[in-house]
């Protein structure tokens, strides 16, 4: 215990000497005054001293996990608690139905801001499920995904200002052109190992970004393009709230579809393959896997989802320009997948909800979002790399002989 | 054909600094094979750093030369210490993960660091002030490269050959090499693994600060984002030397800073980062191997 | 039983160079149907770098292989990707077993069914008809093999969980679900006991008699090897030695200066 306390100390020590620099000074060039901001210090002092504790406990934890892993006899995998409780009809009969009426009652009960903020987040839900297809379930790390977004963004807004196109001719056109920049950039690239082709995505989301700010005449450049219709629904004349109410249960609609296309697509030969490719490249090819063709199947189906809602946004925004399109963004969302567990539907949509609401509400936390999520990734992927909720697997039936099997 | 030589001057300027950062993604590369993404972080904690420094005595009268040495003594000491702590946190614990996960890890620790500078300073420019002396012998070329050009020029040659030096004849330089060979059979023949990975992640910090001091004092401005394009550019030119390649490291950067320059001088300087983009992209797609690195078959 | 008229695959000449390495030298080897034929050698010899050439996963710098798959055209395969090889009917397992550790064991065995099915992203959600009464069998496919490892019971199980000796069987169940008539197992016994060795001795030749399929195996237990395998063919520094019956190779002066110092159970 002393022992702990010692060592405790001694890090406190080493973060004041790390932080000392940048968090207690503070100079200002050009009145030539230092500003020393001790506090700082001690609150560094602190934390540090705390946090060594809970990072030793976490990460003991952690390591008698993986033994006991190991060394039971037991091999089935124990359900958590929240996993069992998940399964019971009991329980998740009347949960569903409160979340269904939740959703369904929501604007109605709040106002018009909360209503926009939700369907901003229900953006980002179907962005996180989309890039859970490549990320989560086929393996491949990709940092420029919001560059798929941008496209279905700036297919609306392009082709609303110059040919007048309305928002349901556009939707399709934008999911269909974020699958075709999916297998056009992806069809190169999806021979190179993982790492390499996170960053040639990082690359590309980061080209698509400078190519927009600097095309006048294609996207307007930093200015961005502006009076972009909202939804419509035949023709009807609709106020904000309105349109913004109707915004809302169009983007539920569009989770729902969501869900069940990955749904379907995750326990079947498909996402099998994906999920293979996934875990180990070489044995999914040498048991005649595609991998070129399943890679980029992912790739752009990923690519789809985000030119969809890419749709979405600028009638909800009816205002796009490129920094709506930056690497944060991709990290946000890269966030969300990594949160909710690879894999996971439900986690992916909790972590989306979590992260993009928390900073809303919690004004004080908004200052440090993008903090908060760099610790999320390197704290999720260290302790609970499965994420929320790890993402259970199907069970194919009962067992069955194989004369009752040629019978039925 | 001054205009030539002014952008061959500042492309080998860029390029020199590209390359000191360049090793460290190299190094680190090399011997746990994970793009440490936070890298460029920790050079512009060493600018931060540095400007910090040289703020503070400025304001106490200290003057010159005395506050650039300081300066950058003090910001290669925490670059290292900043990089040691960064390996430990962040990457140690997933040394025997699935390959994505410490790459996830590193992306996140890059956007907590770029955080953390913004939330404990500013998120605006700073003015960096000038601590590179003018020197009367360059007065005639002064139009093609100036005294801060020649010094980044000199130091980032002199620090490379200290890094060859230091890696071919000291103990921990062979350590590394063993390590970067075969890990489990360095063990085996009793290497410290985790100190020579401490090690390369510290020897990496160190130089990208000093790249960091060097250019802040010649641009003239830092904020909390120059680490991302910085360690981008530099990591395009460790993959185009031929990652884990130290040698290709300093030849991909110089290679990069220079047709980026010309790039940016002859055709259009609005899409110059499009175009380092562009070389990392193609470089990865033709050859992964980059200009020096030998095509290795994956063993099954 | 073993057909000597039927050529399944032929390899002539085969050459694989890693840098100034040679792995695999000028290699040729043949298998019949229903044959059971044995690589062996000692460690570092080529044997798996040759598994490699053959199954697509290195294309080899010279030399031919070729494969007359029964009832189909023959077929040169050099350079073919490793799917193109496994579908046209030549499946294998990996010496250091390579399993989707994170899927279900009865998954594990559905992917060998990918490349016999025909399911599309369409297909998938939609769910139609002909898509449910495939996954049906693939399914049904699945528990049959799965039944014939003897792992029935663990067929919701993740992979990762399974003891050493039973991944080994899943491995060779993923690979037979696939439908080859070759299948190349690298060193299916390593790491396995006495008493695991013995089911396993059993379960290859009951593979090649019930299901059909030729097996072409490496593996360093050379009591298997003498028991079961009608062929064998010896690599030494990545040339071929020797070759012949069970009887002539223990006898051959060559080997056995090969094998000097190792395993002397032989
Ligand atoms: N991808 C590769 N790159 C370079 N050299 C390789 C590669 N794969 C194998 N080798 C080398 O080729 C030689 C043959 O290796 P191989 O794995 O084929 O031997 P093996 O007969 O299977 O041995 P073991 O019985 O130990 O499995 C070895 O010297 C090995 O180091
Ligand atoms: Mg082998």
């Amino acid at each position: 215990m002393v022992g702990y306390f010692k060592q405790s100390f001694l890090v406190s020590l080493w973060f004041v000497f790390l932080t000392f620099p940048l968090m207690v000074v503070k100079v200002n060039t050009l009145k030539n005054v230092v500003e020393w901001r001790w506090m700082n210090m001690v609150y560094v002092a602190v934390g540090a001293f705390v946090l060594s504790f809970v990072w030793r406990w976490a990460l003991e934890r952690r390591q008698r996990k993986t033994k006991e892993a190991e060394f039971s006899d037991d091999v089935l995998a124990k359900p958590t608690v929240g996993q069992r409780l998940l399964e019971d009809p009991k329980v998740f009969k009347p949960v569903l139905i409160v979340i269904a009426l939740a959703t369904l009652g929501f604007p109605w009960l709040v106002d018009i801001y909360q209503v926009n903020i939700m369907v901003l987040a229900l953006i980002f839900v179907v962005l996180g499920l989309g890039l859970n297809i490549s990320v989560g379930l086929a393996g491949l790390l990709d940092l420029g995904y919001v560059a798929f977004f941008a496209v279905g963004a700036y297919t609306y807004g392009i082709m609303n200002s110059f040919w007048g196109f309305g928002f349901w001719i556009s939707l399709p056109v934008g999911g269909l052109m974020g699958c075709l920049f999916g297998v056009v950039l992806g069809f190169p690239i999806l021979r190179l190992r993982g790492d390499y082709l996170a960053i040639v995505t990082l690359g590309f989301g980061s080209i698509a970004k400078i190519v927009i700010e600097n095309w006048e005449e294609l996207f307007n450049g930093a200015k961005g393009i502006a009076g972009i219709p909202r939804p419509g629904l035949f023709g009807l004349e609709m106020n904000i709230e309105a349109a913004t109410t109707y915004t809302y249960y169009l983007m539920i609609l569009m989770v729902l579809f969501t869900i069940f296309v990955t749904n379907r697509l995750k326990d079947s030969r498909i996402g099998r393959a994906w999920m293979a490719l996934r875990e180990d490249e070489i044995a999914c090819v040498a048991m005649g896997v595609d991998m070129a063709r399943t890679k980029l199947s992912a790739y752009a189906l990923g690519a789809f989802w985000a030119g969809l809602v890419g749709v979405i946004f600028a009638a909800r925004n009816t205002y796009i320009n490129p920094n709506s399109f930056t690497f944060m963004e991709s990290a946000l969302v890269l966030s969300i997948v990594v949160l909710g567990g690879m894999g996971s539907i439900v986690g992916v949509i909790i972590a989306a909800l979590v992260l993009i609401l928390m900073p809303e509400y919690l004004r004080a936390f908004s200052e440090y979002r993008m903090l908060m999520f760099g610790a999320v990734m390197v704290l999720m992927m260290i302790f609970r790399p499965e994420g929320l909720i790890s993402n259970v697997r199907k069970k194919y039936g009962g067992r069955k002989s194989p004369t009752e099997a040629a019978h039925g | 054909m001054d205009y030539f030589l002014e952008l061959f001057s500042s492309g080998m300027v860029r390029g020199s600094i590209y390359a000191l950062i360049a090793l460290g993604y190299t190094m680190v590369y090399g011997i746990i094979q994970l793009i440490n993404f936070a890298h460029g972080e920790i050079y512009m904690i060493g600018a931060f750093v540095a400007l910090i420094v040289s703020g503070v005595l400025t304001i106490y009268g200290f003057s010159g030369v005395s506050i650039l040495i300081l300066a950058a003594v003090i910001a290669m000491i925490y670059a290292a210490a900043y990089g040691y702590t960064l390996e430990k946190i962040a990457y140690r614990p997933l040394r025997n993960a699935p390959r994505l996960s410490p790459l996830i890890s590193a992306i996140g620790m890059s956007l907590f660091l770029q955080n953390y500078v913004l939330l404990a300073q500013t998120p605006d420019f700073l003015r960096f002030p000038e601590l590179i002396p003018e020197f009367e012998f360059m007065e005639p070329i002064a139009h093609v490269m100036g005294s801060a050009e020649l010094i980044i020029l000199v130091t980032s040659a002199i620090t490379m050959i200290g890094l060859t030096l230091l890696i071919k004849f000291t103990r921990v330089g062979k350590a590394m090499r063993a390590t970067q060979q075969d890990m489990t059979m360095a063990r085996l023949v009793g290497v410290n693994v985790d100190q020579v990975i401490s090690m390369t992640f510290i020897i990496g910090s160190v130089l990208a600060a000093i790249g960091g001091v060097l250019v802040a004092s010649y641009i003239g401005q830092i904020n909390f984002y120059i680490g991302f394009m910085a360690g981008v550019k530099a990591f395009t030119a460790a993959v185009l030397g031929g990652i884990g390649n130290i040698p290709g490291a300093a030849l991909g950067g110089i290679v990069l800073g220079l047709a980026e320059s010309f790039a940016a001088g002859y055709v259009s300087s609005a899409y110059e980062d499009v175009f380092a983009f562009g070389v990392l992209v193609f470089i990865l797609i033709l050859r992964p191997s980059g200009l020096l690195g030998k095509a290795v078959k994956q063993k099954v | 039983m073993v057909d000597t008229m039927n050529k399944l695959l032929e390899v002539k000449g085969l050459t694989m160079d890693f840098g100034g390495l040679r792995a695999v030298d000028n290699v040729s080897l043949d298998v019949y149907a229903g044959e059971i034929v044995a690589l062996i050698g000692p460690n570092g010899a080529g044997k798996t770098t040759f598994f490699n050439c053959v199954t697509g996963i290195y294309k080899p710098t010279h030399g031919d292989v070729m494969v007359h798959p029964p009832g189909k055209k023959s077929q040169r395969i050099n350079g073919f990707k490793p799917n193109r090889v496994t579908t046209f009917g030549m499946a294998r397992t990996f010496q250091n077993i390579r399993l989707f550790k994170n899927m279900t064991v009865l998954e594990n065995i559905m992917i060998g069914r990918h490349c016999r099915t025909s399911t599309s992203i369409l297909g998938a959600i939609l769910r139609g008809a002909g898509s449910r009464r495939q996954e049906q069998e693939t399914v049904d496919r699945s528990y049959q093999l799965l039944e014939k490892v003897g792992l029935v019971d663990e067929a919701d199980e993740f992979a990762k969980n399974l003891p050493y000796g039973a991944q080994r069987r899943l491995e060779i169940a993923r690979a037979m679900a696939t439908d080859p008539f070759l299948l190349l197992l690298d060193e299916p016994a390593a790491g396995m006991n006495p008493q695991e060795t013995k089911d396993l001795d059993e379960l290859i030749v009951r593979i090649r008699d019930d299901e059909n399929i030729s097996i072409l195996l490496i593996e360093h237990d050379m009591k298997l090897v003498m028991n079961i395998s009608e062929r064998i063919y010896v690599m030494e520094y990545g040339k071929e030695i020797a070759q012949g019956n069970p009887q002539e190779i223990r006898s051959n002066p060559k080997v056995i200066e090969a094998y000097l110092g190792e395993e002397a159970d032989a």
